[in-house]
Parts: structure tokens; C-alpha cells; sequence
């Protein structure tokens, strides 16, 4: 029998813009608030496998041509060379450094290395997870 | 705080609570899976807006703080209750769960032998 997924289907649609966009939102808050990298990978993971319940692995392939495992090694990569900025600075690995600069739009605002280093964490969470679910999955 | 908002809070969080202790008695009571599914799905998504509404006036009025990841949680749950309780109770069906013995009509029954018999 064929089964009719319509429902689910069209929940999802909608459903999963608005975990996206609060995982990006857990992932800037992270400093000041409760959130950062490790959560927001995990939510935005979490949509994404909303997406291959509802429809299918080939329907995420192509909303996002991703090889899941170049995610790790460009979050590791990413967290290493912000940890690297430090010692070209002279200073010790991982010191961080922030100032406040004035942008186009949002006006005055306090940027940190620390935030390139929980985008490391953020790909890494969200390569390591959609790894696993996927190798778990495709195997018959 | 103004002494209205006080009073409005504590009713929709009384509220809440009370229609999720409706719905464990109806889990409890109730005879087969259709009947509890329909009173999880309702009766707790109900209460659990009418809680988080409550929360929200209540950081409004008191601390003067707009938080908005409650009204986007009522949002949420009235969204996806429903649609969860749906694919429960489907899958309940087509996994051949009886209905309760002295319910009457199963119109989804009637419809699967039709579509069957015209193909």
C-alpha cells in the first residue's frame, strides 16, 4: 500500500526554518547567554534529520550538497588556526583577542576570536552527528 | 506590577495545570489508544500554552523583560502537537491496532476496502 505523508510533510516544510533559525540564534547568544557551538550544532542537526524523516537522505543531499566529513575537518581546522592567531601575535596558543568596530548596519559592536573558535566547534558537532546518522542509516 | 496582570497570571497558569492533570486522568481512564491520543494531543498542548502564556505576562509585567523564545514556544507546540499526535495514532492503525470493542464506525476501514476494490 502506498503510504501518505502529506501531513508530515508539509509540517516539516515549515517546521524546520524555524529550528534552523534558532539554532543560529543559540549559536550568537552563546557568549552573553545560554548556548553556543555545542547546542547549535546539535539543533541544526536535528533539523536536518526532521528533513530526511519526512522525506528522504537523496531530498537533504540536495538541499545540501555537503560531504558531512570535510564539515570535521574544516571545524577542526577553523578552531586550530584561531588557537595558531595567538602565537603569531606572540603571545601563548589559544589567547583570544576582541575590540569593538563599527559596522554599516548594526552599528557599534564587540567582536571576539572566541566566537571563530565555537564556529570550529559548530561544524564539528554538526559533521560528527550527520555522520553517524547517515553511515547508521545507508546501511542495509 | 499591575494588580490585574497578577490576577490573569495565576488563572492561565492554574488553568494550565489543571488541564494536564485532565489529561493523565484521561490517560489513565480512557479505553484504547485512539481515545488516549486524543486526549494527550489536546488537553497538554492547551495547558502547556496556557502555562507558557502565563510565563511570558508574568517576566512581561514583572521584570519588564520581552522574551520572545516563549511566544515562539507556543508557536512551536501548537504546530507540532497535533501534527505528532496524527502520526502516532496513524501508526497505531496501520500496525493493525484494535479499536475499542464497542465503538461503532470505522469509516477508514470502509474507504481502504473501497480504493482497493476499485483497482
Amino acid at each position: 500500500m502506498k503510504t501518505n505523508d502529506i501531513i508530515l510533510q508539509t509540517a516539516t516544510k515549515v517546521i524546520a526554518f524555524v529550528i534552523i533559525l534558532f539554532s543560529i540564534r543559540l549559536f550568537f547568544s552563546g557568549h552573553y547567554y545560554a548556548g553556543g557551538g555545542f547546542v547549535g550544532g546539535l539543533m541544526t542537526s536535528a533539523a536536518l534529520v526532521l528533513i530526511m524523516i519526512a522525506f528522504d537522505m537523496k531530498t537533504v543531499e540536495w538541499i545540501l550538497p555537503i560531504n558531512y566529513r570535510f564539515l570535521i575537518g574544516i571545524g577542526l581546522l577553523t578552531s586550530v588556526s584561531t588557537g595558531l592567531i595567538g602565537v603569531f601575535m606572540g603571545d601563548p596558543f589559544l589567547t583570544h583577542y576582541f575590540g569593538y568596530f563599527d559596522l554599516p548596519i548594526l552599528g557599534k559592536t564587540s567582536l571576539h576570536t572566541a566566537a571563530l573558535f565555537d564556529l570550529g566547534v559548530y561544524f564539528v558537532v554538526v559533521g560528527v552527528t550527520m555522520t553517524i546518522i547517515k553511515s547508521i542509516g545507508e546501511s542495509e | 506590577m499591575i494588580e490585574i496582570s497578577k490576577i490573569i497570571v495565576a488563572i492561565l497558569i492554574l488553568l494550565g495545570a489543571f488541564l494536564s492533570l485532565v489529561t493523565t486522568f484521561g490517560l489513565l481512564r480512557l479505553p484504547d489508544v485512539y481515545t488516549r491520543n486524543h486526549a494527550a494531543s489536546k488537553a497538554a498542548t492547551l495547558g502547556i500554552m496556557s502555562i507558557m502564556l502565563g510565563t511570558f505576562i508574568y517576566f512581561y509585567m514583572e521584570h519588564g523583560h520581552f522574551n520572545s523564545r516563549v511566544l515562539l514556544g507556543i508557536l512551536f507546540v501548537f504546530f507540532t502537537a497535533p501534527v505528532s499526535g496524527h502520526l502516532i495514532s496513524r501508526a497505531a492503525y496501520n500496525s493493525g491496532v484494535k479499536l475499542w470493542d464497542k465503538s461503532v464506525r470505522d469509516d477508514l476501514k470502509k474507504a481502504r476496502e473501497n480504493s482497493k476494490s476499485t483497482r
